[in-house]
């Protein structure tokens, strides 16, 4: 972002979303709207993340929990697929992990240096039910 | 849409009632409040007018002073004009939000009806909470008189909404002795008034849905320091020339005649005292009688804007005056008087400024009186013709015990 003299800004320590005019911007996705370089989206705000989580489409039904139940809407879904993670805003909370119903869990939470391949090698086997 | 009330030429109405039936006339979107001695009957009369169908608006009960204010930036915010009214302890509560509204730039208008700050609890006038807001940033008027109280507003809707200036405004009177004492108000009929102040003109409002905004930013170190600068160099710069024009507007609708700086018998006065709220009216009078009983050439300025500080009409006014008195209304606490601060700004790069000196009166309601005047400027004459102070810098006056003085 530019850093503006004090008059070269609107008044009211106001930001804008977008750039110019919106129309319909519920039913835009995101990467198709005019997002203001004011706006979170643009910006990364997931460095003080410490944990991770981490997906594995093998096990994934689909079921969209994480993308309903994530506070900073960083779970990425199209046509009801689940595609991945925004790790620009994902900050870690685990929430994602803690709703994924599929048994192995869809979603783990790993150290943030942890190398995707290598977790997925690591993936749990499926639990058994208790008879 | 609201009924029109039929008003007659001259309304006998005390200053709450003023401010009200102002209220009421430019249509207020939301008012949000929670009423206050000796503010109280501005939104009770408000809440009548909106319940008998005379305006057409939301009024909002809330949990506090903070909850009025607050509610009124979130309206503000979305789009609409708004305003409250409040006083002393009430007002203090609302300082943070204050900052707030003037900070994102809402215009709103809020009526002060000057009292006293505990403790110990008063209810009377005085202009403790009216000091306490003069760093908040928004521009404040004042009124002497019910009359006033009811023109200040339409003033103050217009200027604070106008999208140069987009500040809010305080209107002040003070507590009682204008609040609660009914006098002849001359009126200006329903239409007239409402297109005195227009409709209002949103800009960047949360209801636009095409144009998202996000309000009440965080900003750090980084771009804090710009937006006050912004905020302030509009308040130096535009507020007051805004005010001039409104004021000339409203002159030739009614015929009544404002200035930012209200002066009195100043073109020859030798002494002058420098005085806000009622006290200006009881200053003249008295100007008057020592101009014809004991020569003195008297005078008084009465300060009509606030904030911002008329720096240069004050300066101005002041040019070859040989003794002023700065009245202060309020208790320094621990310093001069909030006026003589002020006041010996314009004064100090001035060549040949005149001797000033510092008057506390009239805390918690106590009366000043013509006897309490006549003194003042029998003080001032001295320090006319001495040409230096010949009483200590800081007097109080009208307090009980031994004399008080300071400096």
């Amino acid at each position: 972002m530019d850093y503006k003299g004090w008059n070269e800004f609107e008044i009211g320590a106001m930001l804008r979303s977008f750039e110019g005019p919106t129309d319909n911007i519920a039913t835009t996705l995101q990467e198709d709207r005019p997002y203001s370089p004011n706006n979170s989206f643009t910006a990364s705000v997931a460095d003080w993340r410490i944990n991770k989580p981490i997906f594995n489409k093998d096990y994934c039904i689909d079921c969209q929990f994480c993308w309903v139940y994530c506070p900073d809407i960083s779970i990425i879904s199209r046509d009801k697929k689940m595609v991945g993670i925004d790790f620009d805003h994902c900050k870690g909370c685990g929430i994602c992990v803690e709703v994924c119903p599929t048994n192995p869990k869809s979603l783990l939470m790993f150290p943030e240096q942890k190398d995707g391949d290598d977790a997925l090698a690591e993936w749990p086997e499926k639990e058994k039910k208790e008879s | 849409m609201a009924d029109k009330m039929e008003l007659r030429e001259i309304e006998v109405w005390d200053g709450n009632m003023a401010a009200s039936q102002a209220m009421r006339q430019v249509q207020i979107d939301v008012v949000a409040a929670y009423p206050i001695t000796p503010s109280t009957p501005i939104v009770e009369n408000y809440g009548n007018f909106l319940a008998n169908g005379y305006v057409d608006g939301e009024f909002v009960m809330v949990e506090s002073e903070h909850g009025a204010m607050s509610g009124c930036i979130g309206a503000a915010a979305a789009g609409g004009r708004v305003a409250t009214a409040t006083s002393s302890q009430g007002f203090a509560l609302m300082v943070e939000t204050l900052y707030q509204a003037s900070g994102m730039r809402l215009p709103i208008v809020l009526n002060v009806v000057n009292r006293a700050l505990a403790a110990p609890l008063n209810v009377n006038g005085d202009h403790s909470d009216m000091y306490l807001g003069r760093d908040s940033g928004w521009i404040q008027f004042d009124a002497y008189c019910p009359q006033e109280a009811y023109d200040m507003n339409f003033i103050a809707f217009k200027v604070a909404e106008d999208h140069d200036i987009r500040l809010p405004a305080m209107v002040h009177q003070d507590g009682f002795m204008t609040s609660h004492t009914a006098q002849g108000v001359c009126t200006i009929d329903d239409d007239t008034a409402y297109n005195f102040v227009g409709d209002f003109k949103p800009m960047n409002d949360m209801l636009d849905f095409e144009h998202p905004v996000t309000h009440g930013v965080q900003t750090e170190e980084d771009w804090h320091f710009e937006h006050k600068a912004r905020q302030h160099n509009d308040l130096m710069t535009k507020v007051l020339p805004k005010i001039e024009a409104a004021f000339a507007d409203f002159e030739k609708l009614t015929g009544r005649k404002y200035n930012i700086v209200e002066n009195y018998d100043m073109d020859d006065a030798e002494v002058a005292v420098v005085c806000m709220g009622t006290s200006v009216e009881t200053a003249r009078e008295v100007a008057a009688e020592v101009r014809a009983e004991k020569g003195i050439k008297a005078g008084v300025i009465g300060i009509r804007v606030f904030r911002p500080w008329p720096f240069e009409q004050i300066s101005e006014a002041l040019k070859g005056v040989k003794a002023i008195g700065a009245l202060d209304r309020s208790s320094p606490n621990g310093t001069v008087g909030m006026l003589f601060n002020e006041l010996a700004g314009c004064l100090v790069n001035m060549e040949n400024s005149g001797v000033l000196t510092d008057y506390v009166y009239g805390l918690g309601g106590r009366d000043l009186t013509k006897a309490h005047l006549q003194q003042i400027f029998a003080d001032l004459k001295a320090n006319a013709d001495a040409g230096k102070p010949t009483t200590p810098l800081q007097q109080f006056i009208g307090v009980r015990g031994p004399k008080l003085s300071f400096l």
